[in-house]
């Protein structure tokens, strides 16, 4: 037995403390071997360690310690040296780990360490980020109840809409307690409850302008400028501005620790400006419509009035008409019937009742006459006609009426047409001579002795500087001319200031009312009216009472124009005129030099039914011609005898209406023929050869016309 | 020779006057002139013409062989002939008429002498002709028949 160098026990073997010994240490290394194994089991199951390198060492460390232990189990009895080498090289092994270990922790427990700050850091920051995502979701939110309440805002033009969508929609994206609209009253000085969220009726409450500053935290005071937009500014009362405001009032709920943001705030802001804007338009708006309105409401008042005089008026045509029929008809009979009287077998004094009744009905004629005449002038209803009509042969005829009465009062009547005026003009030939009778007739009647007399001639602008009537320049063209008529008497002259009251309706010329009672104040006011209606002038010069007078007028009158108003429709057709082609009883004087000729033109004109005579020379024709004949077709081929002949039918028959025309027929195409025929008064002329159907339609158009010339 | 071939004689005649320009439009005119009230009104104007014109064409030519020919009477002459004619429809003697005119401004005689000649010629052909036509229409109205009214269509010009 060799002796032992081992470890002997101190104490002889006490069984139980050997026995717990034993245990403990066996327990011990089974711990040290388990945990290990959790380890590598734990970190298998985790994705992440870092430290693989460290664990091994570790799970090392603790093998050898749990094999140290183990093997520290044999020691407690007698065992041999293997055991005891064993056990040495574990314990050796074991302090060779355990110490690598423990330098290896040195380093890394630090860095452990670290990492759990830096995840302690990541955390607050994400909390801290949260915190901001969640604020940036509020602001985006408050932009989206903006943008919506705009459109709220924007989508009526209706005032009280407007302001009630703001209230309503402000008061839920910020949850306000309560929302309340100041508007200023008329007056402008105060400012009065208009609108509120809460309460449904705002009752009146007036608050004047200049109120001190309400308390800041919970509410917030909002100017509305009305109708302007301006500067905008809170918790600053204005000074006194020219401009409207209205003042929104925002609480917020009382019972909440909400404060007001400044994003809130920029909302309200932005919210004001767009009801600004919106109530801008709602008020411009307002205007128009009520300025439509007000224009609807006075057109159906003036179309209302419109029809009122229209109808007033047709009354008043209608009433005329038939006064005028209903005062003329009686009129008519009381004149007729006198007359009549008047050839009856009278007494002297009978015959001169009759004849004052007959003068007075004449006058009372005329005077009806005259105003029909006169109130149809008044509302421009007369229109003037206008056809081609014989100048000269008019002025021919005023005088043949005049003569007789000028020759009566023994006053010598002259007249002296200027050679430049046309013979044939356009205008209104039965007006203008109504004209010229009464303004002659005038001078007639208030000349008991010496002249009268008539100039007519052509105004020229050169001769015509006349103070009396300013800006009246009569300026011929190619179309018209400016016919200046002169009548000039010698007569009782008029007073120069009594001159305008001449032309005014029913004044009467008080000096003369004595002598001559006769004929109403109405002729020169309707002989005004007509020259004005014809764009002309007239008045009355007179230097006194005795030194006559002298009346001027001056009248626009149309010159014919050859190619427009002498159109023959058939020159070279025949439209089938078979239409009035009843021409029995009409007497037709054919003169032609010819024999041939005239023989071809009887059988035509007979062919159609007229009742012909024929002359074959001037003599023959005037000798021949009168009053029953129609038509006196007359060839002008043989020299200046048919115009000759045309003068002188003329001065034979100076009464215009029953003259016969006188037509010219030749085979002469120049120029100069047609003007010559126009130049003698001639009423037409066609051109030879004439068929049949030719000089039917001729007839019919001359007896319609009582004018045709044929374009050469 | 029956009344139907007459009157197709007639129109035939009729219209190779017309194509052959010694008579016009004109001509026809005083056709339909004639009527029931005027039924021998072509006859009586034409004889007139022939009057007329012999007349003047005598005249004519003692004015022209004088030795100081009266120009304007020549004129006025010349002027009768062609209203005449032109009012009868005798195309050819109113245009032979027409260049006698001028020359007799031109004072030219022996021009005028020619165109009296060419007048002359021209009358007597249409003389001629319009005789011959007033037998054809005699000798239809003796056969019972009636003279056909001419239509400027029936022409075909």
């Amino acid at each position: 037995m060799e002796s032992c160098n081992c470890i002997d026990p101190q104490v002889p073997a006490d069984d139980l403390l050997m026995k717990y010994q034993y245990i403990s240490d066996f327990f011990i290394a089974l711990a040290y071997f388990s945990i290990p194994l959790e380890l590598i089991y734990f970190v298998k199951k985790s994705a992440v360690f870092p430290y693989r390198w460290v664990l091994v060492q570790f799970g090392a460390f603790i093998v050898l310690c749990g094999a140290t232990h183990l093997i520290n189990l044999w020691t407690f009895r007698i065992h041999s040296r293997t055991v005891a080498v064993v056990m040495t090289t574990a314990k050796v092994l074991t302090a060779v780990v355990s110490c690598a270990t423990a330098l290896m922790l040195v380093h890394i427990i630090p860095d452990l360490l670290s990492v759990k700050t830096r995840e302690l850091f990541l955390k607050n920051k994400a909390a801290e980020l949260d915190r901001e995502v969640g604020l940036i979701r509020t602001q985006e939110e408050t932009g989206r109840h903006v943008r919506m309440l705009t459109h709220e805002i924007r989508s009526t033009l209706d005032r009280h809409t407007i302001l009630k969508t703001t209230l309503v929609e402000l008061g839920r994206t910020l949850a306000l307690e309560e929302c309340a609209l100041w508007m200023p009253t008329r007056t402008g000085l105060e400012l009065q409850l208009s609108y509120t969220l809460r309460q449904q009726n705002p009752v009146g409450y007036n608050v004047p302008i200049n109120l001190p500053v309400i308390n800041e935290v919970f509410i917030v005071a909002v100017r509305v400028p009305l109708l302007h937009l301006s500067n905008f500014q809170i918790y600053d009362w204005p000074e006194v501005s020219t401009r409207n405001y209205a003042l929104m009032v925002l609480v917020l709920p009382s019972d909440s620790a909400r404060q007001w943001h400044v994003h809130e705030l920029e909302l309200v802001e932005v919210v004001a400006d767009q009801v600004a804007v919106a109530l801008s338009h709602a008020a411009i708006l307002e205007e128009s419509t009520r300025a439509r309105d007000q224009l609807m409401e006075q057109n159906v008042a003036l179309d209302l009035a419109r029809r009122e005089a229209e109808t007033a008026i047709r009354a008043r045509n209608d009433f005329l008409a038939v006064m005028n029929h209903e005062m003329r008809t009686p009129m008519h009979a009381v004149i007729a019937l006198s007359s009549l009287l008047q050839e009856t077998d009278l007494t002297a004094e009978q015959r001169l009742m009759v004849e004052t009744i007959l003068k007075s009905s004449n006058l009372l004629a005329t005077l009806i006459n005259d105003v029909l005449d006169l109130s149809r002038l008044e509302d421009g209803s007369l229109q003037l006609e206008a056809a081609t009509f014989n100048l000269h042969s008019l002025f021919r005829e005023v005088l043949n009426l005049i003569k007789p009465v000028a020759s009566v009062k023994k006053l010598s009547l002259t007249s002296h047409l200027a050679s430049d005026l046309p013979m044939y003009v356009i205008g209104d030939e039965k007006r203008l001579m109504q004209t010229i009778l009464n303004v002659v007739g005038n001078a007639v009647k208030f000349s008991k002795e010496g002249f009268i007399s008539i100039t007519a001639f052509v105004a020229k602008p050169e001769s015509f500087r006349d103070a009396r009537i300013p800006d009246f320049l009569p300026v011929p063209s190619d179309s018209h001319f400016y016919l200046r008529v002169q009548v000039k008497d010698s007569g009782s002259g008029i007073n120069p200031q009594d001159i305008p009251k001449l032309f005014t309706k029913f004044a009467q010329n008080q000096s003369l009312t004595t002598r001559y009672p006769a004929g109403s104040g109405l002729g020169l006011a309707i002989c005004r009216r007509f020259v004005n209606l014809m764009e002309g002038h007239i008045w009355i010069e007179s230097e006194g009472i005795g030194k006559g007078c002298t009346v001027t007028f001056i009248v626009k009158l149309g010159i014919p124009d050859r190619s427009n108003d002498f159109k023959l429709p058939f020159v070279t057709k025949v439209p089938g005129n078979h239409g009035s082609t009843n021409f029995t009883g009409l007497k037709v004087l054919v003169m032609d030099d010819n024999g041939v000729s005239r023989s071809v033109t009887k059988g035509l004109l007979m062919h159609l039914g007229c009742d012909v005579t024929t002359a074959s020379s001037s003599d023959e024709c005037l000798r021949a011609v009168s009053l029953e004949h129609g038509v006196v077709f007359m060839d002008v081929c043989t020299g200046l005898d048919g115009y000759e002949l045309a003068v002188r039918i003329h001065e034979k028959f100076t009464k215009h209406q029953d003259r016969p025309l006188i037509v010219a027929l030749t085979g002469n195409t120049k120029k100069m023929t047609k003007e010559n025929c126009m130049r003698v008064g001639m009423d037409g002329l066609i051109l030879k050869p004439v068929s049949v159907d030719k000089m039917r339609g001729v007839l019919s158009e001359l007896l319609e016309r009582r004018v045709l010339f044929e374009n050469v | 020779m029956e009344v139907g071939q007459m009157r197709r004689q007639w129109l035939d005649y009729t219209r190779s006057l017309f194509l052959e320009g010694f008579l016009d439009a004109q001509f026809m005119q005083l056709q339909q002139l004639q009527d029931d009230n005027n039924p021998d009104f072509v006859v009586e104007v034409v004889s007139l013409f022939f009057e007329d014109s012999e007349r003047l064409l005598k005249d004519l030519t003692f004015a022209l062989d004088q030795n100081a020919v009266d120009f304007k009477k020549v004129d006025a002459h010349v002027h009768q002939l062609k209203g005449s004619s032109s009012s009868i429809g005798a195309q050819r003697v109113k245009n032979a008429c027409i260049p006698f005119r001028n020359f007799c401004e031109e004072q030219n005689t022996d021009a005028c002498l020619r165109c009296l000649q060419q007048v002359k010629q021209e009358y007597c052909l249409v003389k001629n002709k319009l005789e011959t036509l007033f037998r054809l229409e005699q000798q239809i109205v003796a056969a019972g028949g009636s003279i056909p009214m001419v239509e400027l269509t029936q022409l075909s010009f």
